[in-house]
């Protein structure tokens, strides 16, 4: 289970109290009646979707019921940070990146696991 | 015409053994109280009990206690009379909100040694003294339940459910109990 720290309730609690709330730093047009039906669309639908470092709304919802954003890697699921909503897109240092990237290809972590046959297709049958 | 009569759910119920104990919590009266830190503040000194800024933290004094919920959310929980309510609408002009919902939950008090692996076999809260001592509260989940849960002392625990939630939580705190 993911551990994920809240900037609220400032201390890390399991997944299942979070739900998900999307692609964070989306502004709302000020002008919503003015725009076009593509503006709009951009606007409402269309996501950047990642693979890698995301910025994410997330919300507290069996806890203190605040929403707020968090970076992670959505490969390898590790968190940089997360903090309080409204408060500035964070820039992130070159070691903050590399700590959440998943581990290379050829790592145990990476491999997909073979079982090996375990029955001969003899005596196993009694 | 006499008010209608409030059945608790859980009357009647009781589960003793394996070095945990479950007890139904009698009537309550409960308000969820919204308000911003000022305000708050003025409010806990008309109720008599301070309000807790810390996260995660309860206060309790004169047989009602404050329990922090969210930054600008609390849950008061005192004796079943109306008197924080009663309190609570005489503070004049200060804006807050309040919520009556002390027939909305309902709750169980669990108290003895095993009582952290009960409630673990539901909550992945760390229950442990060090990540969750006395008197700390918090909102979380139990089972596919949404509770408050509050610990008294150092082996006992409050769990407040919804009281359409409180027939499941008994049932999956006694079931855990009997294999505690």
């Amino acid at each position: 289970m993911l551990l994920v720290h809240c900037p609220y309730c400032e201390e890390e609690r399991p997944e299942l109290e979070f739900a998900g709330a999307g692609e964070a730093h989306i502004a709302r047009p000020a002008n919503m009646a003015d725009i076009s039906d593509e503006e709009f669309e951009k606007f409402f639908f269309i996501r950047e979707n990642q693979k890698g470092i995301v910025f994410e709304r997330w919300r507290h919802i069996h806890g203190c019921g605040r929403f707020f954003n968090a970076v992670r890697n959505s490969v390898s699921d590790k968190f940089i940070k997360t903090y309080k909503a409204g408060e500035k897109k964070p820039k992130l240092t070159k070691a903050e990146i590399a700590s959440v990237l998943p581990p290379a290809k050829g790592t145990p972590a990476n491999e997909p696991i073979h079982t090996a046959p375990t029955t001969t297709g003899k005596g196993d049958a009694k | 015409m006499d008010n209608a009569m409030r059945i608790n759910p859980l009357d009647e119920r009781m589960f003793g053994g394996n070095g945990v104990s479950l007890a139904p919590v009698g009537p309550r009266e409960r308000i969820s109280l919204r308000a911003d830190e000022k305000t708050a503040k003025a409010l806990g000194k008309a109720l008599g009990v301070d309000l807790p800024f810390k996260p995660g933290s309860a206060v309790s004094k004169g047989g009602k206690t404050a329990l922090w919920i969210g930054p600008d959310e609390w849950l008061l929980i005192g004796p079943d009379n109306g008197s924080i309510s009663t309190t609570l609408s005489q503070t004049g002009k200060q804006v807050f909100s309040i919520a009556d919902i002390s027939h909305r939950n309902t709750a169980v008090t669990i108290t003895g040694p095993n009582s952290t692996a009960v409630l673990n076999s539901g909550c992945p809260r760390d229950l442990s003294l060090a990540a969750f001592p006395v008197k700390s509260c918090s909102r979380t989940v139990f089972g596919k339940a949404e509770v408050v849960l509050w610990r008294i002392r150092k082996e006992e625990f409050h769990l407040e459910c919804w009281r359409s939630f409180s027939d499941y939580v008994w049932k999956y705190l006694a079931d855990a109990a009997r294999s505690a």
